[in-house]
């Protein structure tokens, strides 16, 4: 079977999208188009899949304005997962710093909000709020792909 | 004072038509690969929010870094105003030439290399060496193809060529236009950065050619960058369109023929851009070190062109 037979049966994958989530912050003033840089400051992967599934075809992220994006220099929203090892602390620092303003952060995961099962780790330095601000959190170990597009969502306004 | 609104209003169409036409590729892959997509409006939003952000400029980086985006922007709405888009006929009708065509391209396509290796960084100088290897081939190929086009015609001003094409569709259909076509369309894929040339959508430094050298510009300044590339995608395809299919063009400065010639112009785009989009869901992106093959076939392709035209006439 060729690739174009491949096509047609597959047709459409992406699921109805959700209605639109509440207005998360208004203020951010994307007007629909949010670019997305992603930092994976410590985490185990699973994160990362399902960030991955929420761009795929099932979840298609891209239909609401949101894209990721190559460097921190092009994107509103900085998504990092994990608990901030000792390493990474300073590339996210300087990922950070690199983003023109205004910039969001997009804290996913429970080990981003409070480092997790990884607390207390040896090379674990705190959660990601202790080294930047943190506007957006998403829950979860891993969170869904979807509470993923509506936390991006609610910052693009779409 | 006609043509030069004739010349002011194609330069409006195409920078108004270009975020539209990625924006409709982008459509177009998203539905071949079972994405729902994003709206036809979306690169313009992009374009509006970044507008809208602060520049950033690296520590590193010095005047090139600020000027390119300016200069290529000009390039590409001075191409977009003089080629014979609507009318074969506009202001700038002297200035329309192939060769000074080519050359404003050149100019926007070395600025922004030299932007790549202002600021300083490893990828964006990756980047700058990458595009000037695949310049330095196409650029050739560019002149060539139209040349094989112009034999017939006596002048390489792209508005005759056109015009000529329009007046005696018989002649566009020859072996020598056919192959023109193919190096053409080659050209136009290596120029424009698309399959398999360049990806546009990477994220991988190291594949990267045109995004390696934006990586560092932020807000405005890359707002001014996206948009001229997509109106170059624009500007390419449109020649492509009008010397290889010259139907619709307007050949006299009459409001209605205008306006059928932009109705025109923008399907034309669609159907060469929703093509392009999907023959790229076909294609991987060529090993940098193949590249180079494909452009010396494209090459050959243009002087075999050119001999046939010279012979055959
Ligand atoms: S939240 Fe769970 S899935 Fe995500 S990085 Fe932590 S342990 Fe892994």
């Amino acid at each position: 079977m060729g690739l174009i037979g491949k096509i047609r049966d597959a047709g459409r994958v992406a699921e109805p999208a959700p209605p639109q989530p509440e207005q998360g912050l208004p203020a951010a003033g994307l007007g629909g188009s949010v670019q997305v840089r992603h930092v994976d400051a410590g985490s185990c992967n699973g994160c990362e899949i399902e960030v991955g599934q929420a761009f795929g075809p099932t979840y298609d992220a891209e239909r609401h304005g949101v894209r990721l994006v190559a460097s921190p220099r092009h994107a509103d929203v900085l998504t990092v997962t994990g608990p901030v090892t000792v390493n990474m602390a300073g590339p996210l620092r300087a990922t950070y710093e690199a983003m023109p303003r205004p910039g969001l952060v997009v804290a996913v995961g429970d080990c981003a909000r409070d480092c997790g099962v990884f607390a207390g780790g040896y090379g674990v330095l705190g959660p990601v709020s202790d080294v930047v601000p943190v506007d957006v959190q998403v829950p979860g170990c891993p969170p869904e792909p979807a509470a993923i597009v509506a936390a991006l969502r609610g910052v693009s306004g779409r | 004072m006609i043509a030069w609104i004739t010349a002011v209003a194609q330069a409006v169409l195409v920078a108004a038509v270009a975020p539209l036409l990625i924006g409709f590729m982008r459509a177009v892959r998203a539905r071949l690969e079972g994405r729902a997509g994003g709206r036809l409006v979306q690169p313009w939003r992009d374009l509006r929010k970044l507008l809208r952000k602060e520049p950033i400029i690296p520590a590193d980086a010095g005047m090139i870094f600020t000027a390119a985006p300016l200069v290529l922007m000009a390039t590409s709405v001075l191409v977009a105003a003089a080629a014979p888009y609507l009318s074969t006929g506009g202001p700038l009708s002297g200035v329309a030439d192939l060769i000074v065509v080519v050359g404003l391209l050149l100019l926007g396509t070395v600025a922004l290399a030299l932007a790549g290796l202002d600021t300083g960084t490893a990828f964006g100088g990756m980047g700058a060496s990458r595009e000037m290897t695949i310049a330095a081939l196409v650029e050739p190929t560019l002149l060539l193809a139209v040349f094989a086009l112009s034999t017939r015609v006596g002048s390489t001003d792209l508005g005759a060529i056109v015009a000529a094409g329009a007046a005696d569709p018989a002649a566009v259909f020859t072996p020598a236009s056919a192959l023109a076509a193919a190096a053409l369309a080659i050209a136009t894929l290596a120029e424009a950065g698309r399959l398999p040339v360049d990806n546009p959508a990477t994220h991988l430094e190291l594949t990267m050619v045109h995004e390696a050298m934006v990586l560092e510009y932020a807000g405005r300044d890359l707002a001014l960058v996206e948009w001229a590339s997509a109106m170059r995608l624009t500007i390419l395809l449109g020649l492509l369109a009008n010397l290889f299919i010259p139907w619709g063009v307007a050949s006299s400065p009459h409001p209605a023929a205008l306006a059928v010639g932009a109705a025109v112009f923008v399907v034309k785009l669609a159907v060469l851009g929703g093509l392009l989009a999907a023959g790229e869901v076909f294609v991987a992106k060529l090993r940098l070190f193949r590249v180079p093959e494909l452009l010396a076939g494209s090459f050959v392709l243009g002087l075999l062109a050119v001999v046939a035209s010279a012979v055959l006439a």
